[in-house]
């Protein structure tokens, strides 16, 4: 069996230090990282230095950005608007995460499924759904307090500040509720149960004990909270405009209006960037530091504290912010969905099924506005979780040299706010020679880098899971390093990789905040569609579409609870 | 000709030398164990001959062909070798018959072959009946023979072990030792095993390396390492014993307690430090003074312990500062204090470094 051992020159080295066929892939997938992150990031700041057409050199497009008071305003109306709605989102989550993670209160594992649809209702929709609540005259809180009351007006304004910071509140409270969950989780009737011994009783535990250990997660989440509020673009542009005020995001919509001043918008963008890498940062600190729940990690079982009569109370509370964010606002959405007129109300000769009929077969680009973001949404999926797949595998198995700074890469994209990543891809790549401002590859790809973090996360954490040996006992056996990825490694990270597929594909369909300064008139997708119904007042058009978005979306949600568990999309949104 | 030859192997990991200098040719056929603590190389010496690290200095042959070196290696795919992991890594994904049939799948045989192959190979192991199991349905034993099964059925140029049985519990540890020889000797598969079980490796080997800091202590086979330990480090890694030291004092060599003349003990006309290991086994107890050829050592004793199978008694010699430690049968009863003779055989006394 010996291999034609006459040959027997040691000097010869027959396929020794060949290079590996798979080294290709590893090459390609580096560029596409550098296409994806790295070049938008550059064009970015590079452009913020460049003047309109020439290019040259300058300053003034910083002039220009922070030239007036309003930009000014503007920027602190968003610190102001994040941190009122990070507080108010910790008002709603964080008694309701510990009422789901540590009591007896009834209804927890509703709570659970009720805090779900809050976090994959999408911003917009929730603003939609305000506007139809709590509209100055017209809203239902105000029409229905006019009833009781029989004043002359409503109380409830929503085109105000105090009216944004509750619905970006509400939608955004559920990164609270999933960290602190997570944390309270980590923390075991045993650490509870040594200071109970010592003497101390149930409220002082808490305070003593148990939320301390909690309190980096809530403060993590807190910044997420922060983060996301001054990001947001859709429910500022619904609710800022019309009450005449601006926060960052709008105000770098309005740069990119007629005429499309990117190099400003870019110089406008930095203040934006700089926070959420330094607030990123913070968080980091503050979870990675010792002494946090997680680190201490599985200890001991946990029982629920009892809260005797109490727990109709917590109960009570979870069900008061479960119909602020899920139950008013989607009754009315139907409602509206299924009127002639919202305004008219509830009577039968209301209905009609006439605006799922429009927007599914008559509008013009409704429909396709669907597909599109389908679509879209599928390709970057798809390539998100391919390229955060090799790089996760690069990484793990240290296949090049610095392979962690690709790692970082990865991640990266999580500290860019969706709109400034999207001026980053209209600088590199709407220009010719590409000229790609429009078309769908610059939303796929805008997509694809937004999510990379989301994918890589995921696609590490489940890599380190599987040992090495399980590859090397393939290439031992004559299989090459392709052989066991195909054959082994795939088929094991099978249901991993298709629980990151969709992580990356839900939030992808209901993406605006980049695609709103990417798309063009065949590229549509349906968060555009709606943001424009709602800039015409179509409520009820609108209504229907975004309901048909979130139904679609329910067995995209089946399919992962069933392959990956009930809470999946809770659980592994805290690992980002 | 020699079927695997490592000359000169070394293998850095930035300034610590995991492996240095370490040389060693098997024959065709021959069963080598590397024995060693935990860091002290011997893994990191199987993966080189396995290609999956290129050594730093030095190179590999088999069958006269160079398949590492510094300047590249032969990856680990073509080299018809196998390898048994720690974990098994028995892929999860893929029923035993398919883990098995992997190699030969790779082999490009065809489906009758291989399905003919795998079942012959299970019946060997025992596992013909549980064939379409998925590794999750099998115990730790099981699943080390569908390991063995996989690794052997391809029919390697060299089968690699690599702490095979480090996760198994004690009683199947035992049993699958002599498996693993028996398989041995029925396919005289040339194989390379690692472990730090000084048992495992003496039931299996033709012959063991005892590594110590990424270098070779000793080669020889089980019963030469421990009957002839060249080094303090054998001597002490392999079994239990006593060492000794002497001073020449003319014509004698004295050690702690008693003399023996410079002629009766090995190597005692050399220079340096005379440090020699005596196994408890060697030395006699008795409650008289005994008749025997060898030294006749007055003691008392300090300590016992009774382990079933054997006594171990701490024997201190009068005038003597150090007990030394001595095994006897069950069925030999000192008290702590009394008096007893140790007998002592001079030439069973080893010289180490």
């Amino acid at each position: 069996m010996a291999e034609s051992s006459t040959e027997a020159s040691p000097a010869a080295i027959p396929r020794a230090g060949r290079w590996d066929s798979s080294w290709l892939l590893w090459a390609a997938i580096i560029a596409i990282l550098l296409i994806l992150v790295v070049s938008p990031f550059v064009y970015l700041v590079l452009t913020s230095f460049q003047a309109e057409r020439t290019g040259d050199f300058t300053l003034s497009n910083y002039a220009t950005a922070y030239g007036r008071a309003r930009y000014i305003d503007a920027l602190f109306n968003s610190l102001q608007l994040g941190a009122g709605a990070a507080l108010l989102a910790g008002v709603f989550a964080i008694p309701l995460a510990w009422g789901v993670a540590r009591t007896d209160m009834p209804g927890r594992g509703l709570t659970r499924m009720l805090v779900l649809a809050t976090f994959i209702t999408p911003p917009y929709t929730g603003a939609v759904a305000w506007i139809l609540l709590a509209g100055p005259n017209a809203g239902w809180l105000n029409r229905f307090y006019i009833l009781v009351t029989g004043a002359e007006a409503g109380p409830f304004n929503i085109y105000s500040f105090t009216g944004l910071v509750v619905v970006i509140a509400l939608y955004s409270f559920p990164y609270i509720f999933i960290f602190t969950t997570a944390a309270l989780e980590l923390v075991s009737s045993e650490m509870e149960d040594a200071a109970n011994i010592l003497g101390a009783g149930t409220w002082r535990t808490m305070r003593r004990v148990t939320l301390p250990l909690a309190l980096p997660a809530i403060l993590g989440g807190l910044i997420i909270c922060f983060l996301e509020a001054i990001a947001l673009f859709a429910s500022p542009a619904m609710i800022a405009i019309p009450a005449r005020f601006n926060v960052v995001t709008t105000q770098l919509y309005q740069f990119f209006g007629n005429p499309v001043r990117v190099e400003v918008a870019a110089a406008y963008a930095m203040p934006l960037l700089g926070v959420t890498v330094l607030l990123i940062v913070v968080q980091r600190l503050i979870t990675s530091r010792k002494g946090f729940a997680t680190l201490t990690g599985k200890g001991g079982e946990r029982r629920p504290i009892h809260l005797g009569p109490w727990r109709w109370a917590m109960f009570g509370y979870a069900m008061l912010v479960a119909s602020l964010s899920v139950f008013l606002p989607y009754i009315f959405l139907v409602q509206s969905s299924l009127a002639k007129a919202w305004g008219r109300g509830f009577s039968l000769d209301n209905i009609t099924l006439r605006n799922f009929n429009f927007v599914l077969f008559e509008h013009a680009t409704a429909a396709k506005s669907v597909i599109n973001s389908f679509l879209y949404a599928g390709a970057a999926a798809t390539a998100a979780v391919l390229i955060t797949l090799g790089i996760a595998y690069i990484v793990t198995r240290r296949l090049v040299p610095f392979a962690e700074v690709l790692g970082f890469l990865c991640v990266a994209p999580f500290v860019i706010p969706g709109v400034v990543l999207a001026i980053g891809f209209y600088a590199a790549y709407a220009p010719p020679p590409l000229s790609l401002y429009g078309t769908a590859l610059i939303l796929i790809l805008a997509f694809t880098t937004r999510f990379l973090p989301i994918g890589y996360v995921n696609a590490s954490a489940a890599l380190r899971s599987l040992n090495p040996e399980m590859e090397e006992a393939v290439r031992v056996l004559g299989g090459s390093r392709m052989v066991a990825l195909r054959r082994v490694v795939a088929p094991l990270l099978k249901r991993s990789l298709l629980g990151a597929w969709l992580l990356i594909f839900i939030p992808a369909t209901r993406e605006l905040s980049s695609a709103i300064f990417l798309y063009g008139p065949n590229t549509k997708v349906a968060s555009v569609m709606i943001f424009d119904m709602s800039e015409e007042g179509n409520f009820e058009y609108l209504s229907a579409l975004a309901l048909i978005l979130q139904v679609l979306t329910l067995p995209l949600l089946y399919i992962g609870q069933r392959a990956l568990g009930r809470d999946f999309m809770l659980r592994r949104a805290a690992a980002t | 000709m020699s079927k695997l030859v490592l000359k000169n192997v070394s293998r850095r990991y930035g300034a610590v030398e995991a492996v240095a200098d370490f040389s060693l040719e098997l024959q065709k056929g021959e069963f080598v164990s590397l024995l060693g603590p935990s860091g002290c190389g011997k893994t990191t010496t199987l993966r080189m001959i396995a290609g999956f690290a290129p050594p730093s200095a030095g190179t590999i042959e088999m069958d006269g062909q160079q398949i590492s070196s510094p300047s590249g290696v032969v990856p680990p795919e073509r080299r018809r070798m196998s390898m048994i992991f720690q974990s098994y890594a028995i892929w999860p994904n893929m029923t035993v018959g398919q883990n098995v049939g992997f190699g030969l799948q790779v082999r490009k045989m065809s489906r009758a072959e291989i399905d003919r192959r795998v079942d012959a190979i299970l019946d060997v192991v025992q596992m013909r009946s549980l064939k379409g199991r998925y590794p999750s349905e099998l115990s730790g034993g099981q699943q080390q023979r569908v390991a063995l099964a996989r690794a052997i059925v391809v029919e390697p140029e060299v089968l690699l072990l690599d702490e095979p049985l480090s996760n198994l519990d004690a009683n199947l540890r035992e049993e699958m030792r002599f498996e693993i020889r028996r398989l041995h000797d029925e396919f005289k598969i040339t194989t390379v095993y690692v472990t730090h079980d000084q048992s495992e490796a003496m039931v299996t080997s033709d012959r063991i390396v005892v590594m110590n800091k990424g270098r070779i202590e000793q080669i020889d086979a089980p019963h030469v390492l421990y009957g002839r330990p060249r080094s303090r480090f054998v001597a002490g890694f392999i079994g239990r014993t006593n060492f000794l030291e002497g001073t020449r004092n003319g014509s004698d060599v004295r050690f702690d307690g008693f003399t023996t003349p410079a002629s009766a003990v090995e190597g005692a006309s050399g220079t340096g430090e005379l440090l020699y290991s005596l196994r408890p086994q060697a030395v006699g107890l008795t409650g008289q003074k005994p008749t025997g050829p060898g030294l006749a050592v007055e003691a008392e004793i300090t300590d016992r312990a009774y382990l079933g199978e054997y006594w171990d008694y701490q024997a201190r010699p009068l005038g003597g500062a150090k007990a030394i430690r001595v095994s006897t049968a069950p069925t030999q009863i000192f008290e702590v204090g009394s008096h007893v003779w140790l007998e002592i055989d001079p030439a069973a006394m080893v010289r180490v470094e």
